[in-house]
């Protein structure tokens, strides 16, 4: 301890406080666990009641959610001894893989659409916010908040219009279209986040860049993007978790092609009703990669998500 | 109107002094930088909007794109003032929205206060707590269908665990009076966090030296929690209740995969019934009225909102 506070909370109270928020915080992430849990779960544990926390862990889910099977009759599946150990996973339940299933396929255009967006909103999304942090532009005001306000509207409200607009360019359900939705979608977030980050670097620093000889555009390049680099990547992260996320105009705008993970997970279905653990596989890769984001990367997220509220 | 939330939101943004940097290239610059976004924005938003003002007057159905297109004023709007379902997809929107946000703010500000105590490792936890933000609300809204689940489902094991209740006596989703509570459940568990962080930072915001001045005139821990944590956290905590407000309004993914609006309309929010109306009913024209009727909505109670906040704020 290191000096005396006034204001520092005695130890009993910070004891409390820790088995309260723990407390919480286990509770919050039972249901993770859970997916975590029934990933790996056969089909019978997955529905067993009462619940089973501990179970004898298997791959089935995995196989499924990358596989499509069909059933054969025991005289197929005996002249056909299974090859690698998915297919005895799949061999044991009397099926034999038919091919791969379109997870692999959602997955990917969810990778393409996610981070082809996260790229362009933040690259526009820095040149506005630098010009708007720079220069007198006329209404910049007005500018900023019609920027803002293009997020009030109900997704479904904007789908009506985009989804007409779309079948006469061509564009439903293709990458292209979907990344330039979801820029225009998170451009708002981007401009507003990355004003405040560019705001806070002193112009001192490209004047006296300008003294030496550079140009504007040059003096923006070497010296404000370096600086701004950690707050360009905190935005990215939460450009890219949105179109990660994002199911509305996914669900109503794509359906072959282009269609993310998001509203496909849901669809998994095995025989009679969802096959959950496949649900719970498909899930957990899909969620996994953000949580470990969220984690390794926390304390510039946490920064981001309080941004309007912390800044005065 | 926007002037006050302009003001609002100018306010939070000091605007420095703007320097006089003269050169024609300066202002290209500036045009150059800005005008992509501006593009995209009128071309992905501001475009869709009128048109929808403008389809909103019309009877067109996006499933016969080629029949004869009518003006017939305002008559999709009279429809939907004068329609009883939609009142009550209203009542179910406001339920959602008024218990999410006392259920929020309640948990959220007890967490950010218990999480200022400073105790050890309290940024780990406060990460842990913040996860289900993050992740994808459709995904985990199917997922949670299956923790409902009145045989096999954990959510009601560990009701009946606690209560004594038998887990088959109640289905949290096929319930007309439990499903309002069940999106409520999930919606609280997965959005506190973020009420949470917004309250933290407030909390973190107060100077000590207020704390100390008032120990010094001896007042007790309750009158300071009284008189400075919660007046000086407020506008924190209120600017966090219109984000969650306007997103919970808008609220679409999580409930629609959590009950798809059911059973009967009990959980069918307003967003759930515009996209029924405007992609399964195909009634362009009408939703697209029943559209605009929900922005005005969102914007007017946002602007009010926001007048409130600002009085707070100069309090």
């Amino acid at each position: 301890m290191s000096g005396y506070s006034v204001t520092e909370p005695s130890s009993t109270q910070k004891w409390v406080a820790g088995v309260l928020v723990i407390g919480y915080a286990l509770i919050t992430l039972m249901p993770l666990l859970w997916i975590l849990a029934t990933g790996f779960k056969s089909s019978a544990d997955s529905i067993a009641y009462p619940p089973k926390v501990t179970f004898q862990p298997t791959l089935e889910g995995y196989v499924n959610l990358f596989t499509t099977q069909t059933r054969q009759t025991p005289e197929y599946l005996d002249a056909h001894p299974p090859q690698t150990w998915y297919e005895e996973i799949v061999h044991d339940k009397g099926m034999v893989i038919a091919g791969p299933s379109r997870f692999g396929e959602r997955f990917m255009n969810s990778v393409i659409i996610g981070f082809g967006s996260t790229f362009l909103s933040v690259f526009l999304g820095t040149l506005a916010a630098y010009a708007f942090s720079r220069y007198r532009i006329p209404l910049k005001d007005d500018l900023l908040f019609f920027i803002l306000s293009t997020r009030m509207m109900p997704p479904i409200a904007v789908a009506i219009p985009i989804f007409l607009m779309f079948r006469n360019l061509g564009l439903s359900d293709t990458h292209t279209g979907m990344i330039l939705l979801y820029t225009a979608v998170n451009l708002s977030l981007s401009v507003w986040l990355l004003k405040g980050f560019i705001d806070e670097i002193p112009r001192e620093y490209e004047e006296a860049a300008l003294i030496d000889g550079y140009t504007r555009f040059q003096a923006f390049t070497k010296v404000v993007l370096p600086q701004a680099a950690t707050g360009i990547a905190a935005t990215a992260i939460f450009c890219l978790i949105f179109a990660w996320n994002e199911y509305a105009f996914a669900v109503l705008l794509t359906s072959g092609t282009a269609q993310t993970a998001p509203p496909f997970i849901p669809t998994i279905i095995g025989n009679g009703g969802q096959d959950w653990p496949a649900v719970a596989a498909g899930a957990t890769l899909f969620l996994l990669p953000v949580m470990v984001f969220t984690i390794l990367l926390r304390k510039h997220l946490l920064r981001g998500i309080t941004f309007g509220a912390v800044r005065k | 109107m926007s002037g006050t939330t302009i003001d609002h939101v100018a306010r939070a943004t000091p605007p420095k002094v703007a320097r006089r940097i003269k050169g024609l290239s300066d202002r290209a610059i500036a045009w150059i930088f800005v005008a992509p976004t501006i593009f995209l924005l009128l071309a992905i938003n501001i475009f869709p909007l009128l048109w929808t003002i403008y389809l909103s007057f019309t009877n067109y159905r996006a499933n016969r794109p080629n029949a004869e297109v009518k003006w017939i004023g305002t008559r999709n709007y009279e429809r939907i003032l004068g329609d009883a379902d939609i009142w009550l997809t209203m009542q179910a929107t406001a339920h959602f929205l008024f218990w999410t946000l006392v259920l929020q703010v309640l948990i959220g500000f007890a967490l950010a206060w218990l999480i200022n105590q400073k105790f050890k490792g309290n940024d780990l936890w406060t990460t842990i707590i913040v996860l289900p933000m993050m992740l994808s609300p459709a995904v985990v809204g199917n997922f949670w269908t299956f923790l409902y689940q009145p045989q096999i489902g954990l959510f009601n094991y560990v009701v009946a665990f606690f209560t004594g209740a038998d887990p088959t006596s109640f289905t949290m989703i096929g319930d007309v009076s439990l499903a309002p509570w069940a999106i409520v459940i999930v919606d609280t568990w997965m959005w506190t966090p973020f009420v949470m962080l917004i309250c933290l930072a407030g909390l973190r915001s107060i100077p000590e030296s207020i704390y100390e001045a008032a120990e010094c005139d001896r007042a007790s821990k309750w009158r300071q929690f009284w008189t400075i944590t919660v007046p000086m956290v407020l506008p924190f905590l209120m600017l966090a209740v219109l984000f969650r407000g306007i997103e919970n309004f808008k609220m679409f993914d999580l409930v629609v995969q959590l009950t798809g609006g059911g059973p009967g309309n009990t959980t069918t929010l307003t967003s759930i019934d515009l996209k029924r109306e405007a992609f399964e009913k195909w009634r362009t024209g009408y939703s697209s009225a029943y559209a605009i009727i929900l922005f005005v909505t969102v914007f007017g109670l946002a602007s009010i909102y926001v007048k409130a906040l600002n009085k707070v704020k100069e309090r």
